[in-house]
C-alpha cells in the first residue's frame, strides 16, 4: 500500500478541545487515503535533535481530506506532544499513514467501548461507526477532571444515553466488573487509555472467563504507574553506567550510549527489546502489555521501550557475550 | 499504478458452496489471497491467507475446531481473524491479527467482498437464483485462474454476435448478425434482447425443442455490475406467442455467469447451464454440461481460447486500443456499469493515492 509512505502535509486548523488538548487539522499534499477507524497517522517528528515518530490516532476525517488528530501536552513529555501542541496553521509536516493496529470488527453482537483520557480519540471514531451501523453499544469515557472530556459534548449529541462519563475527582470510576456484565457474551470491549486503566479491564476481564482475543486495546506510551523521572543503569557486563532523563526512554538511552539492542513496536507489544533485570533500587514500572501480571512480578525482565524505573537504579544485562 | 479494472466493494463468487468444507480452501480474489473454511456450526470464514507474524499462507496450516493453527509457529487465528494463541509468551500482542472477510452463501456459490468491510450489504448481491437447482437444472463448473480480465467474459456475453463465428456448428447462426437488438439500462444493469423471427433453428436448439418447422429464437441477456451475466435463451416454434409471453410451446434455457477477477489478467469463472424444460433427465443434463465444457471441444472451451488469446495479444499491444462497433453496445454500456463502481469504490481510491 502506497499509504506506508512517508509525504508532506500541513496543518491547516488548530482548535483547542481542552485546556491542555488541542486538535490539529491535517491535510496531505499527495491524495487522501480514507482512514478506517481505529487508524492512527504517523508524523516525523525531530526530539533533542534526533528525527522520530510519533503515532496519533485520527479521530475524524474531514469531507476536503483533512485528517483530524488530537495532541494533549503533557508535564514530562519526551517533546514529541509540546512540538506537536506549538503547531500552527500553515505549519508543514511529514506524515505517512493511515495505518490501522486497532481495527474494528463488525457485525458482533455487543460492543463496549472504553476510552480513558486521550485514549478517546480511536474511541470516538469507533463511537461513530458503531453509531452509523445502528450497532448495539454503550461507551465509557473517563477523565480526572470534567473540563478534561474531549469531545466530550460532541460525543454527547451522538450517542445519547449510550455514553457514560466517569470523572475520578468527582469519585465516578468506571467498575469494569459490572460494566463486563452488561456486555453479551459475545460481545467485544474496545479500551484505550492508561496502562492502569487497561490492566484493571485485563483483571476484570479473566474474572468474567471472557475470551482474552475479545478485549481490544490500544495502548499509548508514557503512561505508567509512576510519573517519568531520572534513574541510573549499570550495564555490568558492558561495563557502562549512564543516567536515563526523565524526556528519553531507556530504549533511547540505551542506544544513545551504544549498546546494541533489537525493537520493534516501541509499544511494549512484541517484546523484542526486553532485557534482563540483573538488580533495582526502587521500583520497576512496568508499562509493556508483552509480559503477563505474574512475569511482571518477577521482574526478570523489563522492555526497554516503555518501562521505566520508579527509583534510584536498575541494574541490567544485555545479549552481548 | 495501473488504473483499478475491478471495484472492491463488490461481491465476488469464492467458490461452489460444496467446495467449502472442514478443511482449508486458498484462493486469490482480486489480488487478495483468501483461506475460506467451514466452522462447526456451518457457517463460512474467510481469512487473509498470510500470517500476520511471518506471512506464510495459514492455508498451509490446520484446522482445528473453527481455528486455523499456522503452518510455522503455530500461531492460532480465529473465525474472525483473532490471533488467540503466540507461541512462547503468555500474552497476546493486540495487534496480532489477520483481516475477516466478509462472507455469505447463497445461490450456491459462496460469495466474498474484498473491499471495506462497514459496506458489505447481503441485499447489494447479484440476483443468482437461477443457480438455485429449484425451478432451473443445471450443472456447470468453474475455469480457476482463466487467463484474461474478467470485463473480456463480460464483453463476451454481452455481444452473442460472436457466436455465428465461435460456435457456428452448435449455437452460431447468420440470423443472429440479421436480427435487431436493443440494449437497455437501469442501475447497475445492462440488458441485451434480440428476437429472431422466423429462423431456421440452430443445431442445438432444434435438438432441444424437437420439433420441425422455423423458430422465434430470442437472447435476452443482462449484466448486474460488476461481475454477474445472465442470458435468458430459447426458441419457441414460430407464431406460437413466445415474443408475446408465452413460451409454453418452447424451449427455455439460461447460461450463468458469476466472475471474479483473480488479478488484472486472470479471473475465476463460475459458470451454469440451466433450463426448465426436462428437468428431471439426468443424462441431458450430463451431455449439456459437456457441451459447455469437455476438455477443449465445449462452447466454452471455444470461447476461452479466444478470451487467453485475447488476452495474450492486448498485453503484447499495450498501446492499441479496442475499436468499437455497433455490436458492442451491451459491452460498452456493462463496463460504463463497472467504471461507475470503480470511481465509487472506497479501497481503490486509497490505492490509487
Amino acid at each position: 500500500m502506497t499509504n506506508s509512505s512517508w509525504r508532506e502535509a500541513r496543518v491547516v486548523a488548530v482548535a483547542d478541545l481542552t485546556p491542555d488538548t488541542r486538535s490539529l487539522e491535517i491535510v496531505s499534499d499527495r491524495g487522501f487515503v480514507a482512514p478506517a477507524s481505529g487508524a492512527h497517522l504517523k508524523v516525523a517528528v525531530t526530539i533533542g535533535g534526533r528525527p522520530d515518530t510519533r503515532c496519533y490516532s485520527v479521530y475524524e476525517a474531514t469531507d476536503n481530506g483533512g485528517y483530524r488528530i488530537a495532541v494533549k501536552r503533557l508535564a514530562l513529555s519526551r517533546g514529541g506532544s509540546a512540538y506537536m501542541a506549538s503547531l500552527q496553521p500553515g505549519a508543514r509536516l511529514v506524515v505517512a499513514g493511515p495505518e490501522n493496529a486497532f481495527p474494528l470488527t463488525l457485525a458482533r453482537s455487543d460492543y463496549l467501548l472504553v476510552a480513558g483520557g486521550i485514549g478517546v480519540t480511536p474511541i470516538f471514531a469507533h463511537a461513530k461507526t458503531l453509531a452509523r451501523q445502528g450497532a448495539p453499544f454503550r461507551l465509557l469515557y473517563a477523565a480526572r477532571r470534567r473540563e478534561e472530556l474531549a469531545l466530550g459534548s460532541e460525543l454527547a449529541a451522538l450517542l445519547g444515553p449510550k455514553l457514560q462519563t466517569y470523572v475520578s475527582n468527582e469519585d465516578r470510576r468506571v467498575d469494569f466488573t459490572e460494566a463486563f456484565a452488561a456486555l453479551a457474551p459475545e460481545g467485544e470491549a474496545y479500551i484505550c487509555g492508561p496502562l492502569a486503566m487497561l490492566q484493571a479491564a485485563q483483571r476484570a476481564w479473566a474474572q468474567a472467563g471472557r475470551p482474552r482475543e475479545n478485549l481490544r486495546f490500544e495502548t499509548f506510551g508514557a503512561s505508567g504507574a509512576w510519573q517519568n523521572e531520572t534513574f541510573r543503569v549499570d550495564i555490568p557486563r558492558l561495563n557502562k553506567s549512564f543516567e536515563v532523563p526523565a524526556d528519553k526512554t531507556l530504549l533511547q538511552a540505551l542506544q544513545d550510549e551504544g549498546v546494541a539492542t533489537i525493537s520493534d513496536c516501541r509499544r511494549g507489544e512484541c517484546g523484542l527489546c526486553a532485557l534482563p533485570i540483573l538488580g533495582v533500587e526502587g521500583v520497576v514500572d512496568h508499562r509493556d502489555v508483552f509480559f503477563s501480571d505474574e512475569e511482571k512480578r518477577s521482574n526478570a525482565k523489563l522492555c526497554a521501550c516503555v518501562s521505566r524505573i520508579h527509583g534510584a537504579r536498575v541494574i541490567l544485562d544485555t545479549a552481548d557475550r | 499504478m495501473a488504473e483499478a479494472t475491478f471495484p472492491l466493494d463488490a461481491w465476488y463468487p469464492l467458490a461452489w458452496s460444496g467446495e467449502i468444507g472442514r478443511s482449508l480452501f486458498a484462493r486469490k480474489i482480486c489480488g487478495r489471497d483468501i483461506v475460506a473454511y467451514r466452522r462447526i456450526d456451518g457457517e463460512i470464514a474467510a481469512l487473509e491467507d498470510a500470517c500476520w507474524h511471518r506471512l506464510l499462507p495459514l492455508s498451509l496450516g490446520k484446522l482445528v475446531g473453527d481455528d486455523v493453527v499456522c503452518g510455522y509457529h503455530g500461531l492460532v487465528f480465529n473465525a474472525a481473524g483473532r490471533c488467540t494463541h503466540l507461541p512462547a509468551q503468555k500474552t497476546i500482542n493486540p495487534s496480532a491479527c489477520v483481516r475477516a472477510y466478509p462472507v455469505v452463501e447463497r445461490h450456491r456459490l459462496v460469495w466474498v467482498w474484498p473491499g471495506e468491510p462497514a459496506l458489505a450489504d447481503p441485499a447489494r448481491l447479484p440476483d443468482f437464483h437461477w443457480n438455485d437447482g429449484a425451478d432451473w437444472k443445471g450443472e456447470g463448473g468453474t475455469f480457476v485462474s482463466l487467463g484474461c480480465d474478467y470485463r473480456l467474459v463480460v464483453d463476451n456475453l454481452m455481444d452473442l454476435s460472436h457466436e455465428t463465428y465461435v460456435h457456428s456448428e452448435s449455437i452460431g447462426h447468420d440470423a443472429i448478425l440479421d436480427s435487431p437488438f436493443e440494449v437497455t439500462h437501469r442501475g447497475g444493469t445492462v440488458t441485451l434482447a434480440r428476437w429472431m423471427i422466423d429462423i431456421e433453428a440452430p443445431p442445438f436448439w432444434e435438438k432441444m425443442l424437437g420439433k420441425p418447422g422455423s423458430v422465434d429464437r430470442w437472447q435476452i441477456v443482462t449484466f448486474q455490475a460488476p461481475n454477474v451475466v445472465v442470458g435468458d435463451v430459447g426458441a419457441a416454434p414460430t407464431a406460437s406467442g413466445a415474443p408475446q409471453g408465452d413460451r409454453s410451446q418452447g424451449v427455455n434455457g439460461a447460461f450463468l455467469a458469476a466472475l471474479a477477477p483473480e488479478t488484472a489478467t486472470t479471473c475465476h469463472y463460475f459458470w451454469n447451464f440451466v433450463r426448465t424444460f426436462a428437468r428431471d433427465d439426468h443424462e441431458l443434463t450430463r451431455r449439456l454440461t459437456l457441451a459447455h465444457v469437455n476438455d477443449g471441444k465445449g462452447v466454452y472451451d471455444q470461447d476461452h481460447r479466444v478470451l487467453e488469446a485475447q488476452q495474450k495479444a492486448i498485453d503484447s499491444n499495450p498501446r492499441q486500443p479496442f475499436f468499437n462497433l455497433n455490436i458492442d453496445a451491451g459491452a460498452l454500456w456493462s463496463r460504463r456499469k463497472i467504471d461507475e463502481l470503480i470511481a465509487a469504490d472506497t479501497v481503490n481510491a486509497q490505492a490509487a493515492e
